[in-house]
């Protein structure tokens, strides 16, 4: 298993954290793992990313030139990395935001209403962990309790209060991966 | 991977200073390295030691003196430009011995440069940077675990030789987070103790710390003393790690996170049944001249990658002479060369042949 | 017999470099008395400066490290933050620490770092051979303000003491002069008030000393303590600046 992905978006939707997520619950079950954001002033307010590789092997690159996953979470993001993902990668994107479909046949596509699910489960700030449930649903990457076990460690202690909602928020996001699959 | 724990780059390289005995950090914020003096303000104070944000990066890099001056393990910290501004205090700790550990997060430049990821300070760290005849010992760490190895190993080896010691990071490595193993690692007992440090003459004669010397031939007594010193430094520090270069026709020369890069490229040019082997320079001075030549005897080529123009290039080419043809591929602070571009270039330098 | 006068034990038996009639060796015997007086000789870590005084660890019994131009106060924050306990004074001249060494001073002053700072304003430089200083006096000539210091063009004298009473760290701030027996027995106090700020940790302390340069201002000795008292301390007035900061 060698995976390379990319979590994008705009600055405060969470998108280092869906990387450290995987990255942190990608060690806990053993794997190789590296995770390297965007930073500087095109983090205030700009897009925000970071890549991530897991994988049974030493990583070698830490950079994430060709990812085997993009998970977009804004219609910018979508725009600059769909063009990146490896053919029979996979494009997850918030379909909440974005208005049009990614520009790919050669890879898995996927539609999240995030921001929609997120609002109706109670606060729109999960939209990240609807994504993020989506993402592991698909792939399969890590399990769902390994991501909850990293959560804690993740999370600073007085936002441990939030796990239950991100947890229903992951759950969301896993339906609309199993619905993408059967649909083929 | 049991007691590994996933830390950014610069985080771990403050936590493992903190292991190592450092009890003073004197820095000024600059970015990509921000979050290394950000963590030391928190963690100093639970261990009793020293944090203090300068006014500038030349009156921190003269605080780092002075805590040199009084035998403590020190350490500062920046990224590129700050760096070229302690160059005055890195030549006085060097002409005065004084051990401490600089950590240059490296970014784009000249000048303000960028704020992502270099290696354009190769010259600057290995050629001299400040004024005078003397010599750094400098690594370039690749992963997190080799950051924050050579950072606890910088403090022994800095009290050992009595002069700086720089690891060349870059940004990549300080922003990105790796699973590392945090091994506490007490300074080494065989370290001389430090009578030379200005403490207070209680029941002694006076201690004077300088690298003043006005009388030419005292000077020169002196400055052949650290040239002995950088010779033995040179003998005994080299360390370097080779990938596959056995059987390898064309070796990739990279240092740091450029060496990943370059293994992974390494890594699909040898699925494409191409005999492609790294050689990857931990210590960038003293260089592994004679470990590359060997490294490279039996290659027809040999290709340097740098997130700079050509800099390492240089001390290849002084390493093979004319035995082999030396190629270079580069990119600018940020634009840091990809896996692919790598490939490409090893295709044509073995399409091209001899 | 009863010894009357001897040379403190804070002071080295050795011959000084500077010119004759420089107040460096006044001031230099000054501290070292105080040293001595305080019992911290064991405890002090000097830091010379560059300029006439950067050999200033040669005429001192005590640990000494050698700054480069300007950057004492940092250095000195670096050894007293590192060594507690310790004793750590500066020894600066105008160029130094009124110029080149402007931040560190001011910088150290506002965190009030608890060391002494004694700064020697003779109003030139005097090592590089009587070029302009921060604290040169407008019209006053030097080899580079020939036709004197015009304020239009190099800008006016830095007064250091004033400056720095401004700030809260600033905890004893002084200004003196060793032109006359009184004026050298205000000036002990006052470098003994410094050092007790100190010992105190009570916070940042400095004593300006208005300082001669007969070689470089072309006078004899007396006239050089004459010019002092007529020109420089009008300009630089004597007396103690501290302020009591108002809120902490």
């Amino acid at each position: 298993m060698h995976e390379e992905v990319i979590f994008a978006g705009f600055g405060g939707q969470g998108v280092l954290l869906m990387g450290q997520l995987v990255t942190y619950a990608g060690m806990m079950e053993g794997r190789n793992v590296t995770w390297m954001p965007s930073y500087g002033p095109e983090m205030r307010g700009g897009t925000a990313n970071c890549g991530v590789a897991v994988s049974e092997k030493e990583i070698a690159s830490p950079l994430v030139s060709e990812p085997t996953s993009v998970v977009a979470m804004n219609r910018p993001s979508l725009e600059k990395f769909q063009g990146m993902v490896r053919p029979g990668g996979l494009i997850i994107y918030n379909s909440s935001l974005v208005d049009v479909k990614p520009a790919r046949n050669d890879v898995r596509v996927v539609a999240v209403p995030a921001n929609q699910i997120a609002d109706e489960i109670g606060d729109v700030r999960v939209a990240n962990m609807v994504a993020l449930g989506a993402y592991l649903g698909v792939t399969g990457v890590v399990s769902v309790d390994t991501v909850l076990e990293a959560m804690k460690k993740v999370l600073p202690e007085r936002r441990h209060g939030l796990i239950p909602l991100n947890q229903k928020a992951i759950a969301r996001g896993m339906d609309i991966a199993a619905a993408a699959l059967k649909a083929g | 991977m049991a007691g590994k724990v996933l830390m950014k780059g610069n985080e771990a390289v403050a936590e493992a200073a903190i292991m190592a005995g450092c009890r003073c950090f004197f820095g000024y914020p600059i970015t990509p390295q921000n979050e290394i003096p950000e963590y030391m303000s928190r963690r100093m104070p639970e261990v009793g030691g020293v944090f203090l944000q300068a006014e500038s990066e030349v009156a921190g890099s003269n605080m780092v003196y002075g805590a040199a001056c009084a035998g403590a393990r020190v350490m500062t910290t920046s990224s590129s430009p700050g760096i070229s501004l302690m160059q005055e205090a890195i030549s006085y700790m060097a002409g005065a011995e004084l051990p401490c550990v600089v950590v240059n997060i490296v970014r784009g430049g000249p000048g303000l440069g960028g704020i992502q990821g270099a290696q354009s300070d190769y010259f600057q760290a290995t050629k001299g940077g400040g004024h005078g005849d003397y010599h750094l010992l400098v690594f370039g760490p690749s992963t997190v675990q080799e950051l924050v190895d050579l950072t606890m190993e910088a403090f022994d080896l800095a009290d050992m030789y009595r002069n700086p010691v720089m690891i060349l990071g870059d940004a990549i490595l300080g922003q990105m987070m790796e699973p590392v193993e945090m091994r506490k690692r007490p300074p080494r007992a065989d370290l001389p103790p430090k009578t030379w440090a200005a403490t207070g003459a209680a029941g002694r004669p006076k201690n004077i710390i300088t690298s003043l010397y006005l009388d030419p031939a005292k000077l020169e007594k002196h400055n052949l003393r650290l040239a002995e010193k950088h010779r033995r430094m040179a003998a005994e520090q080299v360390r370097y790690a080779t990938h596959m270069t056995e059987d390898a026709d064309v070796v990739l020369v990279a240092y740091g996170t450029t060496a990943r890069i370059a293994r992974a490229a390494l890594d699909r040019a040898r699925e494409r049944g191409l005999r492609v082997g790294l050689f990857r320079p931990i210590s960038l001075w003293p260089f592994p001249y004679e470990a590359l030549a060997a490294a490279t005897a039996g290659a027809s080529h040999v290709l340097v990658v740098e997130m700079s123009l050509g800099q390492m290039v240089e001390d290849v080419r002084l390493a093979l002479g004319d035995t082999k043809p030396v190629h270079f591929y580069g990119r600018t602070g940020g634009m840091s060369p990809s896996p692919r571009e790598i490939l490409d270039e090893i295709v044509k330098i073995v399409e091209r042949g001899a | 017999m009863q010894k009357v006068f001897g040379r403190p034990e804070a002071l080295a038996d050795v011959p000084t470099h500077y010119c004759p009639g420089c107040t460096h060796g006044i001031i230099h015997r000054l501290i070292a008395e105080v040293i001595d007086e305080l019992g911290v000789r064991e405890r002090t870590v000097g830091i010379s400066p560059v300029g006439c005084a950067v050999l200033a660890y040669d005429y001192f019994n005590c640990d000494f490290v050698e700054a480069s131009h300007g950057r004492a106060p940092a250095v000195a924050t670096g050894i007293k933050r590192a060594s507690p306990n310790s004793v750590v004074f500066t020894y600066q001249g105008d160029g130094d620490l009124a110029s080149i060494g402007a931040g560190e001073i001011v910088h150290a002053a506002s965190r009030g770092e608890r060391i002494t700072v004694i700064f020697v304003n003779n109003a030139i430089y005097g090592m590089t051979g009587g070029q302009m200083a921060p604290t040169t006096l407008p019209g006053q000539k030097t080899t580079t303000s020939p036709r004197g210091r015009d304020p239009e063009v190099a800008g006016h004298p830095i007064r250091v003491c004033e400056l720095l009473s401004s700030l809260s760290g600033a905890a004893y701030i002084a200004r003196v002069s060793v032109t006359s027996p009184a004026n050298v027995a205000k000036a002990r106090r006052a470098v003994k008030k410094a050092f007790e700020t100190q010992l105190e940790g009570r916070g940042f302390s400095l004593v300006e000393f208005l300082s001669t340069c007969p070689t470089n201002w072309g006078m004899t000795p007396v006239e050089a303590l004459k010019w002092v008292d007529d020109k420089m301390a009008v300009y630089y007035p004597l007396g103690e600046y501290t302020r009591v900061p108002e809120v902490g």
